[in-house]
């Protein structure tokens, strides 16, 4: 029971970091979000590469010290291209995601907070509603279960961990040079 | 302590500062971030609340449970560590449209709200159907290698880029 209590504790001490991180990061913004669509800003670009190159490294590493044992997720087709179409669009028209729409609402900004947050809310609630509908079908187009890129390429996981690090630095730093 | 009232980090401090984030809640609670779930445990106990007990439950809410988890606290954070540095940097500000919103669209309260709700509605189906969001899959599963996160990233981005564009460059 304590430690129960103990795990939402954390959950809360580790949201409050993140939440601190996207503000000051500005990708609670509105503004911040849509000139990356429309690539006139690529902080949330630098932001999300510079978080997983640096989560992948150290990810894997405690993996291999046995210390962590890493959860991908499944999924398909059908689901992550569809699902991820519908919420990108979503993403701008709203200018904020399920995480940004958080730090969005502490930081004060009236449209997350009755506008987005309900949408966001019903939105789900509407998918619940159809999901036995999609179950079966369209979700499971394409299955591929919890399948890695090291999987799919036949190689071991430093393998790919490595020369994936460095090309996600190689274009931050062109990104840099170019100056956008 | 000038960093704490910095209005703004650099995107690199910002998104190692995540990464590092993330490995510790790996090692510490077993959890990957992420967020967009909780809205559809929040719409679960919304459905909960106006259609009682007694009411059929969905199917998706017997696999996503309407319950407070470490997830929920997470987001309820998000929302506290926000506000605690928009407060520090003096950058908190009640405000219903968005500049960029403003000076391309215009400065109609009702019309933003009514496009917000769409996108939000849009966000959250989404993000059930492709199993997660921009944090849990665009952050902690790409990280992970995992192959349905790098297809949904990539496709939130695409359908993103293509609303915008169609908003901002061929509607307006």
């Amino acid at each position: 029971m304590k430690s129960k209590a103990m795990k939402l504790i954390l959950g809360l001490i580790f949201g409050i970091i993140f939440g601190f991180l996207l503000q000051k990061g500005g990708v609670t913004k509105y503004d911040v979000i849509i000139n990356q669509l429309l690539f006139v800003d690529f902080t949330v670009v630098k932001i999300m590469l510079s978080a997983v190159v640096t989560g992948m490294a150290g990810l894997f590493a405690m993996q291999g010290l046995g210390w962590i044992r890493l959860r991908p997720k499944s999924g398909s087709w059908g689901r992550n291209a569809i699902g991820g179409l519908i919420f990108g669009m979503g993403f701008a028209l709203l200018g904020y995601c399920p995480g940004t729409i958080a730090g969005a609402m502490g930081n004060g900004y009236l449209d997350a907070i009755v506008a987005g947050l309900p949408g966001i809310i019903i939105g789900s609630w509407l998918f619940a509603a159809a999901y036995p509908l999609l179950k079966d079908g369209i979700l499971n187009k394409g299955y591929f279960g919890d399948l890695t890129i090291p999987r799919m390429l036949k190689l071991n996981n430093v393998t790919v961990v490595i020369p994936l690090a460095i090309l996600i630095i190689a274009l931050l730093y062109v990104m840099e040079r170019a100056g956008v | 302590m000038d960093w704490l009232t910095q209005v703004k980090w650099s995107p690199y401090t910002v998104g190692i500062g995540i990464g590092i984030l993330s490995w510790f809640t790996w090692l510490i609670s077993n959890e990957p971030i992420g967020c967009s779930t909780t809205f559809a445990r929040s719409a679960g106990m919304f459905d909960r609340l106006f259609r009682g007990r007694g009411a059929k439950e969905m199917p998706y809410f017997q696999e996503v449970k309407p319950v407070v988890d470490w997830q929920f606290m997470l987001v309820v954070g998000i929302i506290m560590g926000a506000f605690v540095s928009s407060m520090l940097s003096g950058d908190f500000t009640m405000q219903w449209i968005p500049s960029v919103w403003g000076s391309h669209i215009g400065d109609n309260i009702l019309f933003r709200l009514i496009i917000g709700f769409t996108g939000g509605i849009l966000l959250g189906f989404g993000s059930r159907w492709a199993d997660g969001c921009t944090s849990g899959h665009g952050i902690s599963g790409t990280m992970q290698l995992a192959a349905s996160s790098w297809i949904s990233a990539i496709c939130f981005f695409a359908g993103g880029i293509f609303m915008a564009w169609l908003l901002f460059r061929v509607i307006l």
